[in-house]
């Protein structure tokens, strides 16, 4: 018991996988309709687009913030190079490098104002979330443009094989998360990102710049989400400036479900990506039991909810082992000091 | 400055060879003010810091004692007056300048990221690379893991992975976390800012027999505290903040701690 008990508090991702296992035979086993080709190819297209946002969302909270405008950037993202292409006639590829530093620039906007003013970065990029969405929406000229011709569909969104289940983006994306696992867990930026979200004095007394840690996490949070964007307008040919509202929560919801710490410090780079999987598959799954799909979000709910109750019932309850291992320690000190 | 030629740098400073021929002190402080808005919170105060001694700071709360050694490790500025490090005078932008020169400072909260492992946090800032790009590279674990646990070793604590989070360990534990951590890299003055506070009288011994070691291999300690019978036993030398001032500066020898504690209140 005490075993497990901090196996899953070092490891809460471990849970998440239980529960995602779960889900998917609970599902198979429900109905023909979910374990199908077809039904596969529509998870696994949108699972690197949501993923993507989770992916930054989750480096963020570690370092002990948070952004609420990734939709926005995401939307900025589906529109932003679609007009630039079809309407200034760019060519597709500056399109995205100019989104991605227009990304680049709300996230250190994001990070300036948070970091300046001490402001807690739910209030700031609450903020952006509806000036970044105002200003797609006003870019785009309130109308979706017609798809621009010579578009580079197939080097992110195209399928791999003929007639297959898996698009690249799929690969660019788990190409993204393990990038950015080799930094969070294997580089010394990924070491002062968690010393930052642990503990931020402590950092800083050891001298890590925290700002611009802080200020380097926001930047990748927003270009991930512009970068899910792009993926999205590839994949569905279409720029809709009301895409992504909400994917901010969704992406929240998956670090927390994962097992991210809310205050940072703490989880793992599997959080998001167990985390997003777990949400499109309740998605889905709600869909092809033919369930009111108005109780996707319903379920969603209860799981984060249950995620951080669980966390912080584990922590408790470690917490109590702990004295008790300190109570045997002091014994055997005694007993070492009588020898 | 990276981290390895940080240590090889350190490592070859690293024996204690007074520079006593030129009379320099390690650390001589020259008539450091300091305001907070309007409050004067340290006025003209004049210090050295020798080679290989405990120096104890005392003083009641508010005397000036924090504001003292937040200057010292480059925390904070001071308003005007020098600080000379070996006789060469230093301004500390960050507290990463101060660690540089051997500066390092034990806060009483202890400076430690709680859910990180011992590991990550004895390297934090100061991470061994194997391979890099720019300033980003891959930590050495197999290195941080060994010598985390010498490290330990060398202050008599024996605990079992290094690989453990913090948050697991005794408030005892933790402290002799931050002081393996300061004796690793190689310091030359080691700050500790109320380091017995939150102990219990066990880990408090413990903590006094640690700094005692530290004279044994030529570091020199400065030990803030308001409680005396913590300091007097250890000290060799105390000095007296009151209100912003230097209240009195003398060899242990030369006073006691009745006459200590008059000069305090």
């Amino acid at each position: 018991m005490k075993a497990l008990t901090k196996l899953l508090l070092s490891r809460p991702e471990i849970a998440s996988i239980v529960v995602a296992i779960a889900l998917a035979v609970g599902l198979g086993l429900s109905g023909e309709r979910f374990m199908t080709e077809g039904n596969m190819r529509v998870i696994l297209a949108i699972v690197p687009e949501l993923g993507l946002i989770a992916l930054g969302a989750a480096l963020l909270m570690i370092s002990g913030e948070f952004d609420l405008s990734v939709g926005s950037v995401f939307a900025l993202g589906t529109v932003m190079p679609v007009i630039l292409v079809a309407q200034y006639g760019f060519d597709p590829w500056l399109s995205f490098a100019i989104a991605t530093g227009a990304a680049l620039l709300v996230g250190y906007f994001n990070a300036f104002v948070t970091l300046t003013f001490r402001i807690p970065s739910f209030i700031t990029t609450l903020g952006t979330l509806f000036i970044v969405r105002s200003a797609t929406v006003v870019f785009s000229g309130g109308y979706p443009p017609r798809w621009p011709k010579h578009m580079p569909d197939w080097v992110f969104v195209g399928y791999l094989t003929e007639g297959g289940v898996v698009r690249a983006s799929l690969i660019w994306y788990l190409g993204a998360a393990i990038v950015l696992g080799w930094v969070l867990h294997r580089t010394n930026f990924g070491n002062w990102v968690y010393a930052t979200g642990a503990h931020k004095q402590s950092a800083q007394d050891m001298g890590i710049d925290v700002r611009r840690v802080k200020m380097t996490c926001f930047m990748i949070c927003s270009t991930l989400a512009t970068w899910a964007g792009i993926l999205q307008a590839l994949r569905s040919h279409s720029a809709y400036p009301a895409v992504g509202s909400g994917y901010e929560m969704q992406a929240i919801a998956a670090c927390v479900i994962g097992g991210v710490a809310l205050f940072g410090g703490f989880g793992s780079i599997l959080a998001p990506i167990i985390g997003i999987i777990i949400i499109r598959m309740v998605d889905n799954g709600v869909v092809m039991a033919r369930v009111d799909s108005g109780w996707f979000k319903f379920v969603i709910g209860t799981l984060t909810v249950g995620a951080v109750v669980l966390n912080v019932s584990l922590r408790r309850r470690a917490e109590r082992i702990r004295l008790e291992d300190e109570a045997v320690a002091e014994t055997e000190e005694a007993r070492e000091d009588r020898a | 400055m990276t981290a390895e030629t940080h240590m090889a740098d350190a490592a070859s400073e690293a024996s204690p060879t007074p520079a006593a021929a030129t009379d320099e002190p390690l650390i001589r402080c020259s008539g450091l003010h300091k305001w907070y808005g309007g409050v004067h919170a340290l006025k003209n105060v004049d210090l050295d810091f020798g080679y290989n001694e405990v120096l104890g700071l005392v003083g009641d709360n508010g005397a000036g004692k924090s504001t003292l050694i937040k200057i010292l490790s480059g925390a904070h500025r001071q308003d005007s007056g020098d600080i000379f490090f070996q006789g060469k005078r230093v301004t500390f932008s960050s507290p990463r300048e101060a660690m540089d020169l051997g500066i390092e400072t034990i806060y009483q909260y202890n400076a430690l990221a709680p859910t990180l492992s011992i590991e990550r946090n004895i390297f934090i800032g100061r991470e061994p690379i194997t391979a890099r790009i720019g300033r980003i590279g891959n930590m050495d674990f197999r290195k941080m893991g060994r010598e985390a646990m010498d490290a330990l070793r060398d202050v008599g604590l024996h605990l079992r992975s290094p690989s453990t989070p913090v948050e697991e360990l005794s408030g005892g534990e933790r402290q002799g976390v931050t002081i393996a951590r300061a004796m690793y890299f190689k310091t030359k003055v080691l700050i500790l800012d109320e380091p017995t506070n939150h102990l219990s009288i066990k880990e408090t011994n413990k903590v006094l027999g640690w700094v005692e070691g530290l004279k044994a291999q030529g570091i020199t300690s400065v030990f803030i505290t308001h409680n005396l019978h913590h300091v007097y036993p250890i000290a060799d030398r105390l000095c007296v903040l009151s209100r912003g001032e230097k209240a009195a500066e003398m060899p242990k020898s030369e006073t006691s701690i009745e006459e200590l504690t008059d000069l305090i209140v």
